[in-house]
């Protein structure tokens, strides 16, 4: 048998003892149901009612991601990052650290800024995801990624777009940010290279010429 | 090396006694409020167990934080750092912990992680464990056998130890009204950065006539009260005699983020800078 084969053999007889585990207490019963896109009208309190789900065998989600719909199949413990590079090939989310010190793949939940790399997926449900692609082909943002482009803010540029989707909820939070207000609201996000002068210029000659919309 | 994630369960509760119920009946289960803490451990293969709960689906039940009328603040257990940082009542009352929730990672994850995980969790690192201590802050424990409060700072046992059951989750932290001017505040962590570091020291004090509290994180095993040292400052030791007892009162390490030398050395700085401060504003 190939060793793949039998890992999947494997794995599908531990998901069976667990459901049957887990049927035991009475708390779940193997059938997995999810509501489809719920619209959460309050973005903050809101959650994700409706949902529930256990096992590590692949579940039927969708995720609003930069204004589309989109169905993929998961496994519940799924990060945000993995789901937006590997099922949905959103590869502008960049994974660096993978342990939420380097803001790389930070986007935009309900214009928010979080790293996506701690954000289970499943939890995303009903809400409105923007990545660097969505950033990038949404004209209001367009000011922003010119200068950036001007500014010659991207050395290797691996750290841009997380610090792209940052600078554009840094904007949208602040419309003319001081220089400090700026250096503080870019703090998650490490460039190696060292272009923090740049970026930082990037964004406050942004502000000046009218800022993003 | 990376955690084998097939093996991993996440179950998420719609309800409070569903999220209980499961606390109840679900061995090891591990709760997970922003995951700024847990989701790291998938790098690491340090995960405790193979089950967890999203406790995201109960934002509606326990995402605020309230002031209420006899004069008490409570945060909810999925209460944001942002929402605690950036709240009005919390930025008149308590800035210490507007402070650290301010030094916690930087905003993405204030945007994610919440100061109730941060207790669970335990660090001795904490950023806003010591403020709560300093706020004399109680925590709400519940289970499906009822409710209890308990005094944040006799929450810790040991390293990551707390006093919790296996069937109990933190539902709210509660500070009672202020004791301290702003003035008579200080917070201070010292790490490798600005944002986005973890503490070698973090303290935050404060003094009145209803008392004066130190708190500190890195130091020791947990975050702790330096009560000892509190008791002779208020009996009026001076800053050397104050430092000879916390000396006595904290048992900082070697580790990877600093040394037990350079830590004792910072220690006794931020205890003058908060001393010569209050003198300062007096």
């Amino acid at each position: 048998m190939h060793d793949d084969e039998q890992s999947d053999v494997q794995q599908a007889a531990f998901r069976t003892s667990r459901r049957g585990f887990l049927k035991g207490v009475g708390i779940a019963s193997a059938a997995t149901v999810v509501l489809p896109g719920l619209s959460l009208g309050q973005e903050e309190a809101a959650g994700t009612p409706g949902l529930k789900e256990f096992g590590s065998g692949p579940l039927e989600i969708s995720l609003k991601v930069n204004g589309d719909e989109r169905k993929l199949s998961i496994e519940p413990r799924t990060t945000l990052l993995d789901a937006l590079r590997t099922k949905l090939a959103l590869t502008g989310t960049k994974e660096i650290c993978d342990r939420g010190s380097c803001g790389g793949c930070t986007v935009l939940v309900d214009g928010r800024a979080m790293v996506s790399c701690m954000t289970l997926a499943i939890d995303m449900q009903g809400r409105e995801i923007t990545t660097a692609e969505g950033i990038g082909k949404d004209p209001g943002f367009a000011p922003l990624v010119d200068s950036f482009c001007e500014h010659d803010a991207a050395q290797c540029g691996f750290c841009i777009p997380g610090i792209l989707v940052r600078s554009a909820a840094l904007l949208k939070e602040i419309p003319n940010p001081t220089p400090l207000e700026i250096r503080e609201g870019l703090a998650g996000n490490i460039c190696r290279c060292g272009t923090y002068s740049r970026i930082f210029d990037a964004v406050e000659a942004c502000a000046k010429k009218g800022g993003v919309a | 090396m990376k955690t084998n994630v097939a093996e991993l369960q996440v179950c998420s509760p719609r309800s409070i006694d569903e999220a209980l119920q499961q606390r109840r009946d679900i061995p090891g289960l591990t709760p997970i409020a922003g995951g700024t803490e847990v989701l790291v451990w998938l790098n690491d293969a340090k995960f405790a167990g193979k089950t967890y709960q999203s406790l995201h689906g109960l934002a509606k039940d326990w995402r605020y934080v309230r002031a209420n009328k006899d004069g008490t603040l409570g945060i909810g257990a999925l209460a944001t750092y942002s929402d605690v940082r950036f709240h009005p009542v919390v930025k008149e009352r308590y800035p210490l912990l507007v402070e650290s929730a301010r030094v916690t990672g930087a905003l993405q994850i204030q945007n994610r992680g919440t100061p109730v995980g941060n207790i669970a969790n335990g660090s001795p690192a904490a950023d806003t464990v010591p403020s709560l201590l300093v706020y004399d802050a109680k925590l709400k424990l519940k289970s499906l056998r009822g409710e209890r409060l308990v005094d944040l700072k006799d929450f810790f046992t040991g390293y990551r130890r707390n006093v919790m059951t296996s069937d109990e989750l933190i539902t709210e932290i509660v500070l009672p009204p202020p004791l301290f001017m702003p003035a008579q505040q200080h917070y201070r962590k010292v790490g490798t950065r600005e944002a986005q570091a973890i503490s070698k020291v973090v303290f935050a004090g404060a003094r009145s006539a209803a008392g004066v509290r130190l708190a500190w994180g890195s130091l020791a095993p947990t975050t702790i009260r330096a009560l000892k040292t509190e008791a002779a400052l208020q009996n009026g030791a001076d800053a050397n005699a104050a430092w000879e007892i916390l000396q006595r009162e904290i048992a900082p390490i070697d580790d990877i983020r600093s040394t037990a030398e350079y830590r004792r050395k910072v220690a006794r700085n931020i205890l003058f800078e908060f001393l010569n401060k209050l003198a300062n504003t007096l």
